[in-house]
């Protein structure tokens, strides 16, 4: 009895549940379907049911992170005893040998930096080692409209250029350099070293194609770095190598959509000192439609007639360079760094490069004296003509005259790097760590006898480079800068010194070692 | 350079030729530097004949002269100041000298009573997180609105242009010439749609000091923002804009002076990175001072504070490493943390909890996929972070560092000189041991008015990175002015130079902070951060109030920063004012007028009450008592939405301000 009325009023349930059905909007479509379908092909039917209660049964399950596949679900207690047991390595590691000499031989002036140098030894030495090419760090009327704008701006402007620290200065030096270069536009960074690495992730992004010169410096490979896009090297100063890979380029992304792609080089290899060749970089630059970030660190303010840089130099129209990034810190004895270019990358980088947006402006007394010095180059032009006089005496006393080093750098270039001769270097089968040695007994021995130079710093070059960078080793070098500021015998008789320092050194270490030198 | 003769506000930017001739004759010049270099017993010597000196030739002198007695009765009674020359006092201020005297002023105001100090120090508490508001749902789906209509526009705009506009402002936007667009991607549609349209709130140029007024250069466009023009005139405003936490940014007084003997002397720059001759004794010297001010056994010096950051996070962490990093940080922690090529998680801004949550994890599940123990975990945070004002929780971290033994990194950015009875950031002001501390990094931009960065640590820590941070080994070391201003601001700060002005300027810099986040919450705007820290900002939401409020307050005189996303979080667009030691008590009532009335007109009180600003207890009611009072009265949770008149926000502020704000 019970059982029939439980079923009469199921039967109820189930007409009222079908009647409710009806009434929806699209049911009868739907029962329909799922009537003829059963009829054609149950299978069907039952593979659909299927797909729709593990449809319902995804939507409801609880999310989860694919990255925690290799979750191991531990308890608070094994978690406590594994916190317990954890022991850190060390914050940094020990220095080593060669960093606790660096440090303990670093010079430290006392007073200005000029051609002559007071050590904190009390000792004056000629200063072949600071970038003060024309010696305007003792300019007095540079250091003059320096004083001015410090009187009038204070020292920082105490915010960054979008807020309220963008001052009349900056804007003057902006528009000083862009009318120096001959671009549309400048932008000034308040630091040279960060200025290109913050160019280059401005514009080139995931996906983007950078072809770079291997042996560029440590800034533009941080640039590389950020920027996530592909890179491809080609071999150093190789133009032909470069044409190459373009060409590679070109031929793997023609079936592709057409992405952004960017040659970047120096104009002055920093680690090198040899000299680009621009002319026939726009000319591939132009064939293959890539964008140049060209960094001018090293030659602006020294390639050239008036020191415009390389643009000046091989007589190329800077407007053929899609971004030119250069250095205030330099022989401009100013600060900070520069991007030139058209208006709208200019502009672009207003806002998208980090190292403007997130930094604080340049102070005001920098800037003015990077416009000062500017004045200076282009209305002297003639002290360029007496730092490359310069440089070409002190070549003569040591790139032919010497047994054991060479000089790589271009015969413009006021910082001339030695490196050992190779057949030197195979001959007593020299590591790096004994370049660096013997190199720095040199720089040891030639303060000795008053002249101060120095070694270049390759270390965080060599440590950056991973294996997809294509395997770049940077030459030790003895790093000597060249300055106006000392007279031809001056110059002459420091470059007597070195040669005779760097002899005492290679000859001493002959005796010790295997071998006799070999030129 | 526009010329300053057709400046109207000539008494704060007068033309060069004008000062240079009033400049003080600089005599003693070589003789005063070396003094400041000489040994100790010395040194508070030469100090105070600065001091002495620059007053006696001067007549004034920017903290002393409106109100000599202060800095000897707040800070140091007894000091050696009373025996200042009485006599420039009562005499009456020749033509010139009120000329210089308001120079002075506008860029540091004189305190107007000595009841406008407050030592910055946090009292025992756990630090608590600040309650944040929320505004009305109608004002949050309006703000998502705008954007999308926003969106909408400019994209249409887009589509269009790209078709019939004008060829010159679309050419970067389109592949030509067989070369891909320049810029084609989210931000540069953000650029151009979105902030263009208020571009003229951003980046205005100014001239002359950044002091307690800042010098705007009136520009104008005729195209939409895309270009300006300059109309030739000035507008002086009152700065609550710039990093100026101490009022450093001075053209006169013992800073100025020395920076210029330093330029005198060691001339512009030092043209070489630290590694090679860039380190002179000057150098060293600071990094001695800057050291021994956080309390740290040594520190390094940087030219930029960006780099500090994108620089130091490679030489200490790398490949096997965990950095967990707190989500609101800077972007230069967040791209040195990428440079390293560790390990990078965030966790949720100054969350312990959620801190605590991942490092566990990370610490029990060890490295992706190998499960290898991680090499060391870096857990880097800021003082007091840029954006929000919030201070970071460090008795919190400090408790949790005990236990799960990683690296504390902090940025003290903002922190430094800003926080602490001592101005030694947030250890002092904590009261931590700076030793619990890893690495104290900050930024010498912003409290010492100067430029770049500094790390502080360990003796070994700093000889390692030393050699081997490329920032250090290849870029350009600071200036020798940057270095001087750093050197002589710190020396004010802690007393050594021109006693007395150093303290007083950190008091008023806590109490000005108080003051101003205590008036705008009672004026019912929501304000985020903790109470005592230096930044404020005011939300305001839509994106089109950033603008209008950027706008009404320069009609007021009042320049202020505005920022919107990417900088924050899409709706909750807000203004940021920078408190200053510069500031006195009037530009704060200037700034809190001019607030009241916009707020009025912007429709910007939105706050609920929840996050402070309420009515006072009633007379014999003390904080104590308010629960038992509440319930008596029935007034348990009611919150009375703050709408306070202003002319009682003024004169009740100044009290309210010293006990628990509420």
């Amino acid at each position: 009895m019970d059982l029939q009325e439980v079923q009469t009023q199921l039967t109820e349930w189930v007409n009222e549940a079908a009647t409710v059905f009806h009434k929806v909007p699209g049911s009868a479509v739907l029962l329909r379907y799922v009537r003829s379908s059963y009829q054609n092909d149950p299978v069907r039917s039952a593979i659909e049911l299927i797909l729709v209660i593990f449809f319902i049964r995804y939507l409801l399950a609880p999310s989860y992170s694919t990255s925690k596949q290799n979750f191991i679900k531990l308890t608070e207690d094994e978690i406590d005893e594994l916190v317990d047991e954890w022991v850190p390595e060390p914050l940094v590691a020990p220095q080593t040998a060669l960093e606790e000499t660096d440090m303990e031989k670093l010079p430290v002036l006392v007073g200005p930096t000029g051609p002559k140098s007071k050590l904190a030894n009390g000792r004056t030495v000629t200063n072949l080692a600071s970038y003060n090419f024309y010696n305007l760090n003792a300019n007095e009327q540079i250091k003059e409209k320096a004083i001015q704008t410090l009187r009038a701006y204070g020292v920082g402007p105490c915010g960054p250029p979008q807020f309220y620290g963008t001052q009349d200065v900056h804007m003057k030096t902006e528009s000083d350099i862009a009318t120096y270069l001959g671009t549309e536009g400048c932008i000034v960074y308040a630091q040279a070293f960060s200025t290109i690495s913050s160019v280059i992730p401005a514009f080139c992004k995931r996906g983007d194609i950078i072809v770079a010169d291997r042996a560029v410096n440590y800034s533009i490979r941080r640039g590389l770095e950020i920027s996530r896009s592909n890179i491809k090297w080609y071999n150093h100063g190789d133009l032909d190598d470069l044409e190459r890979v373009m060409q590679k380029v070109v031929q793997e992304q023609s079936k592709k959509k057409l992405t952004r792609r960017f040659i970047v080089t120096e104009a002055l290899f920093e680690t090198i000192g040899d000299l680009n060749d621009l002319p026939r970089l726009v000319e591939l630059k132009t064939k293959y439609k890539f964008r140049i970030i060209l960094d001018e660190t090293w030659s602006f303010g020294v390639l050239g007639r008036t020191g415009r840089g390389l643009t000046e130099a091989q007589n190329v129209d800077p407007t053929q360079v899609d971004m030119i990034v250069g250095s205030l810190a330099g022989p401009l004895c100013a600060g900070g760094g520069f991007c030139a270019g058209p208006r709208d990358v200019v502009e672009h980088q207003r806002l998208m490069g980090a190292a403007y947006t997130y930094s604080a402006a340049l102070p005001a007394m920098l800037a003015m004296t990077a416009s000062e010095s500017l004045n200076v180059l282009q209305s002297n032009p003639e002290i360029l003509l007496h730092c490359r006089e310069n440089i070409r005496l002190m070549k003569g006393q040591l790139d032919p005259r010497s047994d054991w080093v060479v000089c790589t750098s271009a015969p413009e270039n006021p910082i001339m790097l030695l490196v050992l001769k190779p057949d030197v270097v195979n001959a007593r089968r020299l590591a790096i760590e004994d370049q660096e040695r013997l190199l720095q007994e040199c720089v040891d021995e030639s303060l000795a006898n008053g002249v101060l130079i120095t070694r270049l710093k390759g270390w965080p070059i060599s440590n950056s480079i991973g294996l997809k960078d294509g395997g770049w080793t940077v030459q030790p070098a003895l790093k000597i800068c060249i300055t106006s500021g000392l007279s031809k015998k001056d110059i002459e008789k420091a470059g007597v010194t070195i040669r005779h320092a760097i002899t005492k050194v290679m000859t001493k270490k002959t005796n010790n070692k295997l071998g006799l030198p070999t030129a | 350079m526009p010329r300053k003769l057709s400046n109207p506000f000539s008494t704060s930017s007068m033309p060069h030729t004008e000062r240079s001739g009033e400049r003080r004759p600089s005599q003693s010049k070589g003789n005063r530097l070396t003094q400041f270099f000489s040994q100790k017993p010395k040194e508070s010597l030469s100090a105070q004949q600065t001091l002495l000196a620059m007053q006696q030739q001067q007549g004034i002198s920017p903290a002393t002269i409106s109100l000599p007695t202060i800095s000897l009765s707040t800070a140091t009674a007894g000091e050696p100041n009373s025996d200042e020359p009485p006599t420039t006092l009562f005499q009456p201020p020749s033509a010139d000298e009120a000329r210089k005297k308001q120079r002075v002023d506008a860029q540091f105001g004189p305190l107007l009573s000595p009841s406008h100090l407050y030592v910055s120090e946090h009292h025992g508490k756990p630090l608590e997180a600040p309650v944040e508001d929320e505004p009305p749902y109608y004002f949050v789906l309006t703000t998502y609105i705008s954007y999308l209509i926003l969106i909408f526009f400019g994209h249409a705009r887009d589509f269009f242009g790209k078709r019939f506009g004008n060829k010159k402002h679309y050419e970067t936007l389109k592949a030509q010439n067989g070369y891909a667009p320049l810029n084609d991607d989210f931000d540069n549609f953000y650029v151009r749609r979105l902030k263009m349209r208020i571009d003229d709130c951003f980046a205005r140029p100014t001239t002359g000091v950044p002091g307690r007024f800042i010098t705007l250069i009136d520009r104008k466009s005729d195209d939409f923002n895309r270009t300006y023009k300059f109309t030739g005139t000035f507008t002086e405003t009152l700065n609550m804009s710039s990093y100026n936490y101490l009022g450093f940014a001075q053209s006169e007084g013992p800073c100025a002076d020395a920076v210029e003997e330093c330029v005198r002397k060691y001339g512009l720059t030092s043209c070489s990175p630290r590694s090679d001759t860039g380190t002179s004794d000057l150098a060293l010297e600071v990094e001695h001072e800057i050291a021994q001010f956080v309390g740290k056994p040594a520190a390094m010096v940087f030219s930029m504070g960006f780099v500090t950051n994108a620089g130091s996070f490679p030489a200490l962490v790398s490949k096997g490493c965990l950095i967990l990093s707190d989500e609101l940080n800077h972007a230069s922690i967040r791209i040195g943390a990428r440079l390293s090529g560790a390990v990078i998680r965030s966790f949720k801004h100054n969350s312990m909890s959620d801190l605590e949550r991942k490092l566990r994890e990370a610490i029990a599940q060890g490295q992706p996929r190998t499960h290898r123990p991680w090499k060391k975990i870096l857990v880097a945070v800021e003082g007091l972070y840029s954006m929000e004002g919030t201070m970071v929780d460090l008795p919190g971290v400090i408790a949790l560092k005990k236990k799960y033994k990683f690296f504390l990194y902090i940025d003290e950015a903002h922190s430094i000189g800003a926080l602490g009875p001592k101005g030694r950031g947030v250890c002092d002001y904590f009261g931590v041991d700076p030793a619990e501390v890893d690495i104290l990094m900050g930024t010498l931009t912003k409290s010492f008015g100067a430029n770049g960065g500094y790390v502080a640590a360990e003796k070994h820590i700093i000889d390692k990175l030393k050699s081997t941070n490329a920032a250090t080994l290849l870029g350009e070391s600071p200036a020798p002015s940057v270095l001087m201003q750093i050197s002589a601001s710190l020396r004010i700060i802690t007393g050594e130079l021109a006693p007395g002005q150093g303290e007083e300027r950190l008091q008023r810099i806590a109490f000005n902070s108080r003051y101003l986040r205590l008036g705008l919450k009672r004026l019912g705007f929501i304000v985020y951060g903790h109470d005592d820290s230096p930044i404020v900002p005011l939300m305001l939401y839509h994106p089109a109030k950033i603008s209008a409020f950027s706008h009404e307050m320069l009609k007021r005189k009042i320049s202020v920063v505005v920022v919107g996303y990417p900088a924050t979080p899409l709706i909750s667009s807000r203004a940021r004012f920078c408190i200053s030691s510069a500031h006195n008590k009037e530009d704060l009532d200037r700034l809190l007028a001019a607030c009241n009335e916009v707020g009025e007109i912007l429709q910007l009180k939105f706050s609920t009450g929840v996050a402070g600003g309420s009515e006072p207890l009633p007379a014999g009611v003390s904080p104590e008592m308010e629960k038992e009072w509440r319930k008596a009265n029935g007034l348990e949770g009611v919150v009375k939405p703050p709408r306070w008149r202003l002319e009682d926000v003024v004169t009740r502020g100044e009290l309210d301000v010293k006990d628990q704000l509420r």
